[in-house]
């Protein structure tokens, strides 16, 4: 079974290098010349940012997730999207006008001041290795399913591709390889989900009751490869091979109460129609209500779910401006107007992606509640079509997802260490090429080594704690940097660093298991709740306090930023002189 | 809830006391084996603990949480506060003093005045100098005035005819003036603001361009003195404004220059070339001159001082067409472009230049098949572009003094370039030339994508 996964994870990744390698138009007689020098379109630059954008977390996590906790879950998917409406309403043109390249050049540019710079360039980082982490896990966990090599292999794998393919100057035409990404993305999990859609055929489902939990729709043998802890809700009789709480069966009838219990690897447990399907300690648990509350609560342990979907909502909204890899992206655009035009084709993309995690979800706990008994929800989408579709048919359905996981974790990783080791390499060292190879290479090393740490959680969850860094940091600064004319460097370095770093302290001490159960466990686990607040007012507070220091040239560059190109031309000689007004005397805005 | 899980799954593997996992299992696996490995004590109370099944309101707990939220927030607030506090110390020992804060306040109402007059002595400027103005000399009144009559007054406007009749005098004559009463036509006596005051001249290179005066109830020697080095300081500011205007000037010039650089050579070679299509492809002669027509319009066009690497490329293509005209099936282009780095804004006529020079100076002499590659790639934070022939080569030595200034002729446009380059976007982005004799020769440009002076304009 194997053989066809590796192999499609094999080509999945040699095309990727080298489409990177020579994703750039090549020219040779004169007509290709006019081509050539032409400006990415909008729906192939949308295509690019979508394809970047689609993570581990997208692919395998949100599916996984919505398995183990109800359709709450979709929250993720919904807010993955939405960001970019946030994103095209408030940033994507003046930005792209602007002509700022990354966050900290259009913090540079819009305030100018090294400590901000240096303040943007270190969340850079930390964002981008939050990021990372989950797409080195996704790596892991693929590769663990697929060849049954331990954790590491896989994520020392995409750590050692990845930066290599970057270091030796690979991805010279990134728009390409990330659209070609795009699309091989779709197809790898919007085939197997309308395939198996098919083969799972009409009628319904005792699992899509509300308020139920699952069942086993007919009697159903179930292997364990690994150890496994999992939890009954009510007490049944099943047929036994191997050892249950310690104690050997051979193919005995056992009945197994409403607790706790403890499988060891290869025990292989047979389960009859309509008997409760145990589930697995590893799974992260639901929120306790029904399957199909709207809430959520990744993260936090169970406790306060309507808080922790709102913290999520806030998160993953005002993420998208934040997120350093995405921003880049912008800048292929010629102007504002195709900037917006790119950002809606992009929502349009993402939509239509999400829709297929979901069915994959549904169909898991309609037709293969034994995935419960996995050990990482994260794994469910791979193992789904083998099991739905035995036979070559789900094999080959199910390497087409293992690819196209691969896929999203090539070209996300991707992205996000160029945007990594340029931050590293041009804001901190200030060098040349060579150090942003090297930059590539110890930044791919730095997330692989904490990769191996984080494997506890799910990675849907890992995405969203990136996101609400980026929300609670670079979102203020975006937002008011490009719509409020009295930011001050002041204001803006302390909201960066107090919302950002109050965030990241949140996510740490969650990761080292801080609190595990009520507020704490909320405020803790989904901290945008508050620090995006907490951000926005102490820049603003501390931005009315140093008034004084308003850069003297604030109302040209809002005006650049906000003037249609058509205009800006003529406009610019008259705003050149407006600039100097003293700080009593400047008119009230763009 | 990690923890939590851990230390449930703990509670069952010790409860049941020999379990132990087959080797190389996964992460989840691991926590189980954990668990069970610790066994003991502790993850006993952990375990019951933890059980999930409806948390009874464990309410110090909750209140602990809390705590440490405001923990980490007040830590976070407390950080950036010390930070700016340490900042600010560092910052303010220089101006802590009195008598150092007035020099600092003195210098820094002056550099507010003298800001805006960068662009020159003009009616706006001098409008908006006259408050600091007024505030630095310390009287009621402060007028500016240029050659041709009062620029701004500030204060009050008694008298503005008298004033505006002596400044013109300063400004024409260039000597300084003491206002009494009576030349200001002041019959008020003691109840008006304006009985006295100084007008001083305002002198660029040794020419005068206008006066400044300053009224008050009085005037005395003092503030002739004052009034005098404030005129001064006014007329360094305006000596760098008029700095500034001869350097763009001089920016334009070189790129005029540039502009009519299109050699006889070129315009003689291109027509030939189209001429001796006239007869055997008429539909070929014709699109050629329509190319040529265009080349010249963009060449004479007037250029602002940044263009795109796109508009430059197709500046490159229409030059092109009219070389393959001549040299025929010879010429092979290749274009390897990466649509990232279309949208880079670079000083205009960078590229086609550098595209002329390995033309003329490399492949024309050339026997079989000349080779031109052109390459923009995507380098990160910098757009890399590559022109590369396979020609005859340069010496070295000679090409440095090319760079230099030192051989007159030939290569003007490689050596405006590298200029423009430095002066755009600082010294280490200049051309950088791989090149031998008989090896042909490659001119690399690095262009920075964001550089705030570029994208400003």
């Amino acid at each position: 079974m194997p053989d066809a996964a590796v192999g499609a994870i094999a080509f999945v990744t040699l095309l990727t290098i080298m489409v990177g390698a020579r994703g750039i138009r090549v020219a040779r007689t004169p007509d290709d010349f006019m081509v050539a020098a032409r400006q990415v379109a909008p729906a192939l630059n949308a295509a690019a940012i979508s394809g970047e954008y689609l993570s581990a977390a997208s692919f395998l996590g949100i599916a996984g997730l919505v398995v183990a906790q109800g359709l709450g879950a979709l929250w993720y998917s919904v807010g993955y999207t939405a960001g970019y409406l946030v994103l095209l309403l408030l940033v994507a043109a003046p930005l792209r006008r602007f002509g700022a390249y990354t966050i900290p050049d259009f913090a540079v540019g819009r305030l100018g001041s090294r400590g901000l710079r240096l303040t943007a360039t270190a969340l850079v980082l930390v964002i981008g290795w939050f990021y990372l982490l989950p797409q080195m896990k996704g790596a892991g966990i693929t590769l663990q399913w697929v060849l049954g090599t331990p954790y590491w292999v896989g994520v020392a794998t995409l750590g050692t591709v990845v930066s290599c393919n970057i270091a030796m100057g690979g991805m010279k035409g990134i728009t390409f390889v990330q659209c070609f990404q795009y699309w091989l993305k779709l197809c790898a999990i919007g085939i197997p989900a309308l395939v198996l859609l098919i083969a799972a055929g009409h009628g319904s489902s005792p699992n899509l009751t509300p308020d139920r939990a699952p069942v086993f729709t007919r009697a159903t043998v179930v292997d364990l490869p690994q150890a496994t802890g999992f939890t009954l809700t009510r007490a049944t009789q099943a047929t036994v091979t191997g050892l249950v709480d310690q104690r050997a069966y051979r193919d005995q009838a056992v009945r197994l109460c409403a607790c706790q219990h403890v499988a060891g690897a290869g025990t292989r447990i047979g389960f009859a129609a309509g008997a409760p399907v145990p589930v697995s300690l590893a799974m992260e648990p639901s929120s306790g209500e029904s399957w199909d509350s709207p809430l959520l609560a990744s993260g936090t342990g169970g406790a306060h779910p309507l808080a922790a979907t709102y913290g999520v909502i806030i998160a993953t909204f005002f993420g998208a401006i934040g997120l350093p890899h995405i921003l880049v992206r912008f800048y292929t655009n010629p102007d504002g107007e195709a900037a917006r035009r790119t950002t809606l084709i992009v929502v349009l993309l993402l939509s239509s992606f999400y829709l297929f995690p979901t069915v994959l979800a549904v169909l898991t706990r309609s037709h293969a509640p034994q995935l419960y008994l996995s050990t990482d929800s994260d794994s469910i989408v791979l193992a789904l079509p083998a099991l739905l579709l035995p036979g070559l048919p789900g094999e080959l359905l199910a390497a087409l997802v293992a690819a196209g996981a691969f896929a999203a974790f090539l070209s996300t990783s991707s992205g996000l260490l160029v945007s990594v080791a340029g931050a590293l390499s041009h804001d901190f060292l200030r060098r040349g090429v060579t150090t942003f190879r090297w930059c590539a290479i110890a930044a791919g090393a730095i997330a692989t080594v904490a990769a191996l740490l984080i494997d506890r959680f799910s990675l849907a969850l890992l995405v969203g704690w990136a996101f609400a860094i980026a929300a609670s940091s670079f979102c203020p600064l975006m937002v008011l940097g490009i719509w409020w004319p009295r930011l001050t460097r002041a204001g803006a370095t302390a909201g960066i660093a107090i919302g950002g770093g109050s965030c990241v302290a949140a996510i740490v001490s969650t990761m080292l298991g801080a609190a595990t159960r009520g507020w704490g466990a909320v405020l803790l686990g989904q901290p945008a709740i508050w620090t995006v607040p907490l951000a926005f007012g102490v820049m603003i507070a501390v931005s009315l306090l140093t008034q004084r220091t308003v850069p003297a040239n604030v109302a040209q560059v809002m005006l650049r930023m906000h003037l249609p190109e058509a205009l800006s031309r003529q406009a610019y000689r008259t705003v050149s002189q407006a600039s100097w007004l003293g700080p009593d005397q400047r008119p009230p805005g763009p | 809830m990690n923890a939590a899980d851990g230390a449930r799954n703990g509670h069952a593997g010790a409860r049941n006391g020999r379990f132990r996992p087959a080797s190389g299992h996964p992460p989840s696996g691991s926590a189980v084996c954990h668990g069970a490995y610790r066994g003991g004590a502790s993850a006993f109370t952990e375990g019951n603990a933890g059980h999930r099944e409806g948390y009874p309101p464990q309410y110090g707990l909750v209140y602990s949480a809390a705590m440490v939220v405001l923990i980490i927030m007040f830590l976070s607030v407390a950080t950036v506060l010390c930070c700016a506090v340490l900042f600010w110390k560092r910052s303010s020992r220089h101006v802590g003093a009195p008598p150092p804060r007035a020099t600092y306040e003195v210098l820094h109402t002056a550099s507010q005045a003298v800001s805006v007059l960068r662009d020159g002595l003009t009616a706006a400027a001098a409008v908006k100098a006259a408050p600091s103005l007024r505030h630095l000399l310390g009287t009621p009144v402060v007028a500016i005035a240029d050659r041709d009559g009062v620029l701004a007054c500030h204060g009050s406007d008694q008298h503005a005819e008298a004033l505006a009749r002596h400044l013109r005098g300063v400004a024409t004559t260039g000597r300084a003036q003491l206002l009494s009463a009576a030349d200001l036509g002041c019959g008020h006596g003691g109840d008006c603001l304006v009985r006295a005051g100084v007008a001083v001249p305002i002198a660029v290179d040794g020419a005068v361009i206008g006066a400044l005066a300053a009224l008050g109830p009085s005037a005395d020697a003092a503030l002739m003195r004052t009034a005098t080095e404030v005129a001064r300081f006014v007329s360094t500011h305006l000596a760098l404004a008029e700095l500034d205007a001869s350097r763009t000037r001089t920016v334009q010039a070189q790129l005029n220059f540039l502009r009519a650089q299109i050699s006889p050579h070129f315009v003689y070679n291109a027509l030939t070339a189209i001429e001796s299509f006239v007869r055997s492809d008429p539909e070929r002669a014709r699109d050629l001159l329509v190319g040529f027509a265009e080349f010249i319009r963009w060449s004479f066009r007037e250029h602002s001082q940044y263009a795109t690497l796109a508009e430059e490329l197709r500046f490159v293509d229409t030059y092109l067409e009219l070389e393959r005209a001549r040299f025929g099936d010879r010429l092979a282009v290749s274009l390897r472009v990466a649509p990232e780095v279309l949208s880079v804004r670079v000083p205009s006529l960078v590229l086609q230049p550098l595209v002329e020079n390995a033309v003329r100076h490399g492949l024309e002499r050339l026997t079989g098949t000349a080779r031109l590659q052109i390459s923009a790639e995507d380098g990160g934070h910098e757009a890399v572009v590559t022109v590369e022939d396979h020609g005859i080569g340069v010496d070295p030595g000679h090409l440095a003094d090319v760079l230099a200034g030192r051989a007159g002729g030939q290569s003007v446009g490689l050596r405006n370039v590298d200029e423009r380059l430095r002066a755009t976007f600082g010294n280490d982005h200049g051309l950088t030339i791989e090149t031998g004799i008989g090896a042909g020769t490659k001119v690399t440009m690095r262009l920075p994508k964001f550089a705030p002076a570029v994208s400003g304009s």
